[in-house]
């Protein structure tokens, strides 16, 4: 018997390996023409380790705080080997992961993957996307350039909006009154110790919920083949999609490194929180959405003020999106038509107000 | 307020109205503390013109604000609301004020310094003195009624101080003030004088400075041509105008073969190749001989200064060349994501060479010159240089990418061939 | 995914399917086909790729766990010279960020630095050591040893920075702090 196999029985006797993976030796994924869009969950998970991985080698030269923070990242876009290769495939794959994660949602959306048994498996990602928002939030301070530090004035300001917790919000989130060294010192805490805990517990939740309750399938599919048994398809997980997920994932590292050297990402100017804000300022395209719906609605709708109003609109709006499997039918046959409609207004509202905000002066 | 209860009248009642009263009394007395009164307006703000002067109007002016009435200048008796009570002669009544008489009836006040101390300490007083020795002051002397006084530039009844924009005397506005006259054609048809001079410095890069960008720093016509004491400066002055914030190159034309030239020749020095009034941005096309070449006007094509002149603007644009390859390098390795800061700021000094060496060109010699342009030249090479190796980095970047996505097509390959294989 | 590239309909189908080629082939055992075969070949190539992929992947990462030579200039800080560089009464342009600043040795003998970007109109300034003023030559502006603006068309100072002398080192940075 060669060494690498004897210590391998080494391990498993040690491990009870065998059954320990046997579940996952069985793991199949269902098979239909919609099979494609179970592809997404895994790619915004190897995003995310992404991001992990360049997020640490980061860490190694990045400097909080308001004198260095800036220098920091010039020095390592300009001085540490391969620095600008790190720097820019973390900013981009964090671009890449939002929308996957979005991709993903709306697809379990569409594919009703929500209904029982698994909404717990839809908490923890609805859960999981608005923390990938605080990273996206939290990261953007950090170079501490221009357009980042009046995004984020303009970001916790909104915040301040809310009725009641509201002002204690926006002091909690910038550590003071106003946008200053103490808000990069906090979100840089946010960013790289309080974020990754929670969301590393609730990633292995998620992935364990999937694990036990296995794939989803479509209503409609799942009709067909109730009808016609031998109609059923099945993948196994291991080899069969792990290897095709595994090309997916490749892929996205590809196009991560040819946007990383053909379009860094930019450093931009210094921020000076004495000079004025400039004209047009915008945030992330992942919040343009929110933002350019609250450029819209009127200064005062009745006696409510424009903004809280808006607030409070999205806050519910993310309630209900938490809560959606709550609405659906029980029956495995049957399915409420109003969530797909809510969910492709959702889409379109999305999309449009993203274009448009884009667009917008 | 409370009502007063007749049928209880006390003393104490009584005590308590009357110091109201007082009290309401010395109230009104104490808004108006500081506006004495002015009763020629309850009539003139009826009037029309001209002898019309609105409320709104007067209330806009310094004079009033400082507490001087209508009778402070015209004299009368403002307290009085008889007309013939207030506009009587005895009482001083000067009525409409002859515009020869004006400087000094301004003058009996602005040049008094003890008087003017008690409004603005800071405020000049020799104004009058100065008008003395303009050319309108002299013009008025000798009885020309036509020539600007006090009233014409600094308006009157709503006089600003010049600091407000407002004022017609404020820097951005002088010119306008100016040509009311200056620009009229008829008017001045009897002083044999230019009146394009406001349509010339509306053009020029002076007032672009002031009117558009508005650097109150840049000239006016006061700036070169005195205020109070207007009068033009003079041929043989113009340098020592144009100096006084242009002064390298003074400094450079004054050890130049032209400044000899053009002094024996009596031409006006810096004018011959700017103008006065209508003077644009200086272009390197001035040395040229194309449109807008200068030197051409004096000199002759294929002489000495004909080859010197050639030779200037040929290091000029070698210079100007030089620069602008290394910015295109610069700014394409920098839209690629290269790092170019040293290089972007050897750029500005470079561009402060060439600035150097069209200042130095006023002294019309090529060593000098070339003292600068080699400088100039130097910078902007290193910088080329820096921006050709940063687009070397950018392509080795490029090639770098090009060998990881070739290792990642191969997997990508090889996963599928392997997976058809465990599946057939 | 092409359902006929599938596993098929279920495991235990397939393991039916595969002990009865497996007999088959241990029948014609006699016709085996040669030790590096297709399946080999692809195993190979798919192994050599993810080496070719792991080295393209970690060649950057360890270049970039060694760090730089170059001195760290994490803080916004900038060497603008060395002591005993400048004599006194003298003033030196260096470079802070892409943008010249002026180091000044004053008659005294103490250090002052600011922005040597015009306010007007974004010339160099210069420092004249017979006005020990800083001097801008394409107008005549004059600023005082603070920065501010004491004569001619500069409308706003020049923006002073902070000087440190470490050893001997002098260090500039900006003043202001959020």
């Amino acid at each position: 018997m060669s060494p690498i196999n004897a210590a391998s029985n080494w391990l498993k006797e040690r491990l009870e390996w065998d059954d320990l993976v046997a579940p996952l030796r069985k793991k199949a994924v269902p098979l239909h023409r919609l099979s494609y869009w179970y592809f997404l969950g895994g790619i915004t998970l190897f995003l995310f380790g992404v991001q992990v991985l360049t997020g640490i080698l980061l860490l190694l030269y990045y400097r909080p705080g308001a004198n260095e923070a800036f220098e920091s990242i010039q020095h390592i876009m300009t001085q540490v080997q391969y620095g600008w290769l790190i720097r820019s495939i973390h900013s981009w794959s964090a671009n890449l992961m939002i929308f996957t994660a979005f991709a993903h949602m709306f697809s379990v959306l569409f594919l009703k993957a929500y209904r029982k048994p698994r909404e717990l498996t839809w908490l923890t990602g609805v859960v999981l996307l608005f923390l990938l928002l605080g990273f996206g939030f939290s990261g953007y301070l950090l170079p501490w350039n221009t357009l980042a530090f009046f995004a984020t004035k303009v970001g916790t300001e909104i915040t301040g909006q809310i009725p009641f917790i509201g002002g204690p919000a926006l002091i909690f989130l910038r550590g003071g009154e106003e946008v200053t060294g103490a808000t990069l010192t906090r979100f840089f805490g946010f960013h790289v110790a309080v974020l990754p805990g929670i969301t590393t517990l609730l990633i292995l939740a998620h992935l364990l919920l999937v694990q036990r309750l296995g794939m989803s399938v479509p209503p409609k599919v799942e009709a067909e083949w109730t009808a016609n048994p031998f109609a059923r398809r099945e993948m196994k997980f291991f080899p069969n999609f792990a290897l095709r997920e595994l090309m997916a994932w490749y892929v996205a590292l590809g196009a991560l490194g040819a946007l990383a050297a053909i379009s860094p990402w930019n450093l931009g100017v210094k921020a000076d929180p004495f000079s004025p804000a400039p004209a047009g300022i915008k945030p992330e395209w992942y919040f343009l959405f929110m933002f350019q719906t609250l450029k819209l609605i009127p200064a005062k709708v009745w006696l409510v003020d424009g903004e809280v109003l808006g607030v409070l609109v999205f806050g519910m709006a993310g309630v209900l999106w938490l809560l959606l499997p709550f609405f659906e039918s029980t029956k495995a046959s049957v399915t409420k038509s109003w969530i797909t409609g809510l969910a492709t207004f959702a889409l379109v509202y999305i999309t449009g107000m993203s274009v448009y905000g884009y667009l917008a002066k | 307020m409370a009502t007063l209860q007749n049928s209880s009248r006390s003393f104490g009642a009584a005590t308590r109205s009357a110091t109201l009263a007082s009290f309401l009394l010395s109230v009104f007395l104490g808004i108006s503390y500081g506006q004495t009164r002015n009763s020629c307006l309850d009539c003139h703000s009826a009037l029309p013109e001209p002898l019309g002067v609105s409320q709104d109007k007067f209330a806009q002016d310094i004079h009033a604000q400082k507490g001087l009435t209508c009778a402070s200048c015209h004299g009368g008796d403002p307290g009085s609301d008889d007309p013939d009570k207030a506009m009587s002669r005895t009482a001083g009544w000067k009525g409409k004020i002859e515009r020869k008489q004006i400087p000094q009836l301004c003058g009996s006040c602005h040049s008094d310094p003890a008087y003017i101390r008690q409004f603005n300490p800071g405020l000049r007083t020799d104004q009058l003195d100065q008008y003395h020795t303009s050319v309108h002051g002299k013009r008025l002397a000798a009885g020309d009624t036509k020539v600007a006084v006090c009233i014409d530039c600094h308006s009157v009844h709503d006089l600003r101080a010049p600091s407000d924009p407002r004022s017609s005397v404020n820097p951005v506005n002088i010119a306008t003030t100016c040509s009311r006259c200056h620009s009229d054609a008829v008017y001045m048809k009897q002083y044999a004088i230019p009146t394009d001079q406001f349509a010339k410095y509306s053009q020029s890069v002076h007032h672009d400075a002031i009117a558009v960008r508005g650097d109150l720093s840049a000239p006016t016509c006061t700036t070169c041509h005195g205020n109070h004491g207007a009068a033009p400066p003079g041929v043989d002055k113009v340098q020592n105008v144009c100096s006084t914030c242009h002064v390298f190159q003074d400094q450079m034309y004054e050890q130049s073969s032209h400044r000899k030239a053009f002094q024996a020749a009596g031409l006006p020095g810096c004018v011959v190749c700017h103008s006065n009034h209508g003077i644009s941005h200086p272009t390197d096309a001035k040395l040229s001989t194309g449109s807008g070449a200068t030197c051409i006007q004096c000199h002759q094509p294929g002489d000495a200064c004909d080859q010197a002149r050639a030779e200037l603007l040929g290091g000029l644009n070698r210079l100007d060349t030089a620069i602008k390859r290394a910015d295109d390098v610069i700014a394409v390795a920098e839209s690629s994501g290269m790092e170019v800061s040293e290089a972007r700021m050897g750029q500005s000094q470079a561009r402060d060479a060439l600035t150097k060496a069209r200042v130095t060109v006023h002294s019309f010699r090529q060593d000098l010159m070339n003292q600068d342009i080699q400088a100039g030249m130097k910078i902007a090479t290193q910088d080329l240089e820096l921006g050709q190796r940063a687009m070397a980095e950018r392509n080795r970047r490029r090639m770098g990418l090009g060998m990881s996505l070739l290792a990642i097509g191969m997997v990508l390959v090889s996963l599928r061939a392997y997976i058809k294989k465990i599946e057939s | 995914m092409n359902p006929n590239e599938t596993v098929g309909v279920s495991a235990k189908a397939r393991k039916v399917v595969m002990a009865t080629i497996d007999e088959v082939a241990a029948k014609t055992a006699g016709n085996q086909s040669p030790p590096v075969s297709r399946r080999g070949f692809v195993s190979l190539l798919l192994g050599g790729s993810f080496v070719a992929s792991a080295v393209a992947f970690l060649y950057p990462v360890l270049r970039y766990l060694n760090p730089p030579k170059m001195a760290d200039m994490g803080s916004d800080s900038v060497l603008a010279g060395k002591v005993g560089e400048l004599k006194l009464n003298s003033g030196k342009i260096f470079r802070f960020g892409s943008r010249p600043g002026l180091l000044v040795r004053t008659a005294e003998g103490d250090y002052r630095a600011m922005s040597a970007t015009c306010t007007h109109l974004s010339c160099t300034v210069q420092y004249r050591d017979d006005l020990r003023e800083v001097w801008c030559a394409c107008h005549n502006g004059k600023y005082n040893l603070e920065g501010r603006n004491i004569s001619g068309p500069p409308p706003r100072p020049l923006e002073a920075f902070d000087v440190q002398v470490r050893g001997d080192e002098i260090f500039v940075r900006r003043r202001r702090e959020a």
